[in-house]
């Protein structure tokens, strides 16, 4: 049966199901895109015959085709939608650095597509809040306190602070830093917020 | 739970179908028993049992909801549709009788989906299908409401396993808010966690380490 490629496309992204980005099926695209062109070549041909010699019984087929060729249009639209939903997922979770092996399971257009979404909402941001703007990818939830008590989860190695002092984030030390220093820091895995 | 900033798209409600949901995807992919009305030329290949090159008129063959929702056309006789046998007088009494042991992931997994999705071939039964997947869905919920939110804990495979997709995805929102109102009510709610999608990322990146 037509659509076979195309289904298996979509069966790769519910199997993840929980936002992961897997590695970018270029191969299967084409795949899906040459069945869709010898359809439509196919269905080009009949349609002229059907023309050409009133041969209506070729109507059913030609049908049939078409039905397959948006069959085929609407797994790929939906591939790449949800692809990009993950992808925009991933700023909001990892920041606007991404670890190579997650970079290296995107496309080209979709690299392109995240440094766009990333300008987009750097520019919102800084439109927010007056002068210096907003940072809306913080206090994802409510802060009860400035600072915070962190555990390093792994080294991390040197890290600044607002007030100029380097301390070293090291395997197993705790500190007591700036909750907005440290959010972006917790979501990476890098430091474990510790509740006293 | 950590916020997730990933959702995807949501399946349709009823009778409609999400352009774009994975699920409705999916869902359209089921197959259905159907009888071709009129012959289609030149497509013998899709058909096994065939030996010419046409798909005679009046052949039975097993369409994907897809292919048989865009050719079916009630005005014009292409395809027949039959009823999946789940859906049928027989099982439409099974239902009736007890819905709450009938293994649904077996039956369907798409059993609330395709039996929605059926209502768009004009048959004479298909008030009674709406009917029964109504009622089913009612009678059923019950159940998965109740050990979604007293689970906790526990290992839920046993109670998750007889659930269609779309009840499973009832029980883990249930399932997900008991675990949020555990954390609030031990005082965890305002710590911070990694984000979970980092967190898989990584046990991925290990376990690609060890094999």
């Amino acid at each position: 049966m037509f659509g076979e490629k195309a289904i298996e496309l979509v069966r790769e992204l519910d199997r993840i199901g929980d936002g992961q980005l897997p590695a970018f099926n270029e191969d299967g695209i084409r795949q899906v895109l040459e069945e869709m062109k010898a359809l439509y070549e196919q269905n080009q041909s009949d349609v002229n015959e059907a023309k050409s010699e009133g041969a209506s019984e070729l109507i059913p087929t030609i049908k049939f085709r078409h039905c397959c060729l948006l069959r085929n249009q609407r797994c790929i639209a939906a591939y790449l939608y949800d692809r990009l939903l993950r992808v925009r997922a991933l700023r909001w979770e990892y920041g606007s650095v991404l670890p190579t092996s997650v970079r290296f399971h995107m496309s080209a257009e979709e690299l392109e597509w995240f440094n766009q979404y990333k300008k987009s909402l750097a520019t919102y941001m800084r439109s927010l809040g007056g002068e210096e703007g907003l940072d809306i990818t913080q206090d994802m939830k409510p802060p009860k306190s400035l600072y915070i008590e962190v555990r390093c989860v792994k080294d991390h190695g040197e890290f600044e602070i607002d007030d100029g002092t380097i301390i070293l984030l090291k395997k197993n030390s705790q500190h007591f830093l700036p909750r907005w220093k440290c959010e972006h820091l917790i979501r990476q895995g890098v430091l474990e917020h510790v509740l006293s | 739970m950590a916020t997730q900033s990933y959702t995807p798209v949501p399946p349709g409600v009823g009778m409609e179908d999400n352009f774009l949901s994975l699920d409705d995807i999916l869902l359209s992919q089921e197959k259905l028993p159907c009888r071709t009305e009129t012959a289609f030329p030149r497509l013998g290949f899709l058909e096994k049992s065939g030996d010419t090159g046409d798909i005679q008129e009046g052949t039975k063959m097993e369409m994907p909801l897809w292919l048989a929702k865009g050719l079916y056309d009630s005005k014009r006789r292409v395809v027949a549709v039959d009823l999946p046998k789940v859906y049928r007088e027989g099982w439409r009494t099974v239902f009736g009788a007890d819905p709450n042991v009938v293994d649904l992931h077996k039956m369907g997994p798409y059993y609330y989906g395709l039996g929605s999705q059926l209502l768009h071939f004009d048959s004479p039964e298909n008030p009674d299908i709406a009917q029964t997947v109504l009622q089913t869905f009612v009678r059923r919920f019950r159940r998965i409401m109740d050990s979604s939110q007293n689970a906790y804990n526990e290992d839920t495979s046993a109670l998750v396993e007889k659930l269609d997709c779309m009840e499973r995805s009832l029980f883990r929102s249930g399932q997900a808010g008991l675990h949020d109102f555990q954390r609030w009510e031990k005082g965890q709610s305002s710590q911070m966690t990694a984000s979970s999608l980092v967190q898989n990322y990584r046990k991925r990146k290990f376990a690609e380490l060890e094999a």
